[in-house]
């Protein structure tokens, strides 16, 4: 298959080749009906996405999600293509000591509160965003209340 | 600007040069626009809105922190309150999640049993945006014949559960109870008489000039920008995007009832509003089958089933087609009978964030009609 080539419905076979053959670090770890998932390395995220956007036709970013592992973090999106109901979900991670990710709002504007609520919650920098500000709390807060080390009372 | 008062006529001989200086006014959060508890920045240039910037986070409760120290049962009468309109989705939708993640099937009979209580509640839902919208553009007696009819359905929710809005329906592995006796006679007999009743409100709106021409040709979005923006549900469908979850990703057995997605490609407010109205349609045609197939699986067919309360490790998500768009959940479970994270992805929450985008260009006067569209519901998007 041309990896350069411009697919409008491209199905979860399709994808699960392009994908690892275009960019040699992305990971697909297992697909399901409509289903691919797959793991992408920090660096290449903002490239893999205009990818997907581009030349698969995933014109809509459901979500951009966080997660606390503990020992790291992680951000989840979930892409769509509105021809055939194919979903993507990438996961990408990202260590505690440096919490920095590409910013996807410039290839999907519907990521902009996505994106602020997960650095407002989580405390993980999306660069390049272009409105990074608290949305949800308010803008006195000092922590990240999202995070496992910040305990809710009567939990423990 | 000088103090001098100018002849009107001059006025208008230099109205082109005429610099006017921008104005920022703030609409919320107490607004009869704002329906609930939301802030509206626009920036005005005379009458025209040259920017806007919503403000929500009035109601921000922390749901998914919350949801972390409870056990999966305890999370299913929170997950009603995420919204009171369609609290039938949102807990069908956590408990889809769960099912999926414990990989389980659940009985035929709760698969129709949940079709038929969340077209319902889209039924029911749309009624309170109708509602909403009624009173935006000035016509109370859209309002009143609206909540009339979401009345029937809401006790038709009373005769299914016993509640009327937060429901605590969906179980995980099925649903709490079988339908009552009676029931399918009483839905059937409801969506009869609600298609001649939606009829006599859809000719109030269209032969009224002022719904119609505050709507028409107002706030034109096109495919792409809808897109991009991450506009879901009817008013993306009125755009143009011809993408409906229950058909084209189908959960539950939704691919096994036949219905029509409705898509305009006018991309306007009018359009909007048409797609919701004809999506009442099609879910009182959607009701109507699967009241059927429940009916025709007889009464002792098994409508839920026995679960393990501990979630084995991993992650998953899930999404249906809410009233307002696309909701998605995903559950990250660590083995306990506790969620590591469970978010969720509200379709309002990010509705809303697109609110520059279709108020831009239109009149101040116009922004409330406009933004009726979104369905707005504080409840899911802050979470």
């Amino acid at each position: 298959m041309d990896a350069n080539a411009i697919y409008q419905t491209p199905t979860v076979e399709d994808i699960a080749q392009l994908l690892p053959a275009k960019f040699s670090g992305v990971n697909v770890t297992g697909t399901e009906t409509r289903r691919v998932f797959a793991t992408v390395p920090r660096e290449n995220l903002f490239e893999v996405c205009t990818y997907i956007h581009d030349n698969l036709t995933f014109e809509h970013c459901s979500t951009v999600i966080g997660v606390d592992y503990v020992d790291h973090l992680a951000t989840v999106y979930h892409l769509t293509n509105y021809y055939n109901g194919v979903m993507i979900e990438l996961v990408v991670d990202i260590p505690c000591d440096d919490m920095h990710v590409d910013s996807v709002t410039p290839i999907w504007e519907g990521a902009n509160w996505h994106e602020r609520e997960t650095w407002e919650l989580f405390g993980i920098v999306f660069d390049n965003h272009p409105k990074l500000e608290r949305l949800l709390t308010p803008e006195t807060y000092e922590f990240f209340p999202f995070r496992k080390s910040y305990k809710l009372r009567g939990s423990e | 600007m000088t103090d001098s008062i100018v002849p009107i006529k001059e006025i208008e001989e230099n109205m082109e040069k005429m610099d006017t200086d921008k104005m920022w006014v703030i609409m919320g959060p107490q607004h009869p626009f704002s329906h609930g508890l939301w802030t509206l920045k626009v920036q005005l240039d005379g009458e025209i809105v040259t920017d806007a910037e919503p403000i929500v986070g009035y109601l921000h409760r922390g749901w998914e922190k919350e949801v972390e120290n409870r056990e999966y049962p305890k999370i299913i009468p929170m997950a009603d309150r995420l919204c009171y309109a369609a609290s039938m989705t949102y807990t069908h939708l956590y408990c889809m999640t769960v099912e999926k993640a414990l990989g389980i099937d659940i009985p035929e009979k709760a698969k129709y049993i949940r079709i038929v209580a969340d077209e319902v509640c889209r039924i029911q839902s749309h009624l309170m945006w109708l509602a909403a919208v009624g009173t935006d553009l000035g016509n109370l007696t859209v309002f009143l014949w609206c909540m009339r009819e979401r009345e029937y359905f809401l006790d038709l929710n009373v005769k299914l559960c016993g509640a009327r809005m937060t429901t605590n329906y969906p179980r995980i592995g099925g649903v709490r109870n079988d339908t009552t006796e009676l029931f399918d006679r009483d839905i059937l007999r409801t969506v009869d008489r609600f298609e001649k009743a939606l009829w006599d409100i859809i000719y109030l709106i269209d032969d009224s000039s002022i719904f119609v021409s505050r709507m028409k040709g107002i706030s034109i979005l096109t495919r792409e920008q809808v897109a991009n923006v991450g506009l879901t549900g009817p008013a993306m469908r009125g755009c143009g995007v011809d993408f409906d979850i229950r058909r084209d990703d189908p959960y539950d057995n939704y691919d096994k009832v036949d219905f029509e997605v409705p898509v305009l490609n006018t991309g306007d407010s009018y359009a909007r509003y048409m797609i919701r109205v004809e999506e009442m349609f099609q879910s009182c045609e959607i009701i109507r089958q699967a009241v059927q197939k429940v009916k025709a699986l007889g009464k002792n067919a098994p409508y839920r089933i026995k679960t393990p309360s501990k979630v084995p490790a991993g992650t998953h998500f899930t999404r249906l087609e809410d009233p307002r768009g696309e909701s998605l959940m995903y559950l990250v479970s660590d083995g306990t009978d506790r969620p590591w994270r469970l978010k969720v992805r509200s379709p309002i929450f990010v509705n809303v964030s697109s609110a520059k985008l279709q108020s831009v260009g239109t009149r101040i006067a116009d922004v409330p009609a406009v933004l009726a569209q979104i369905d707005m519901c504080l409840g899911e998007t802050d979470r």
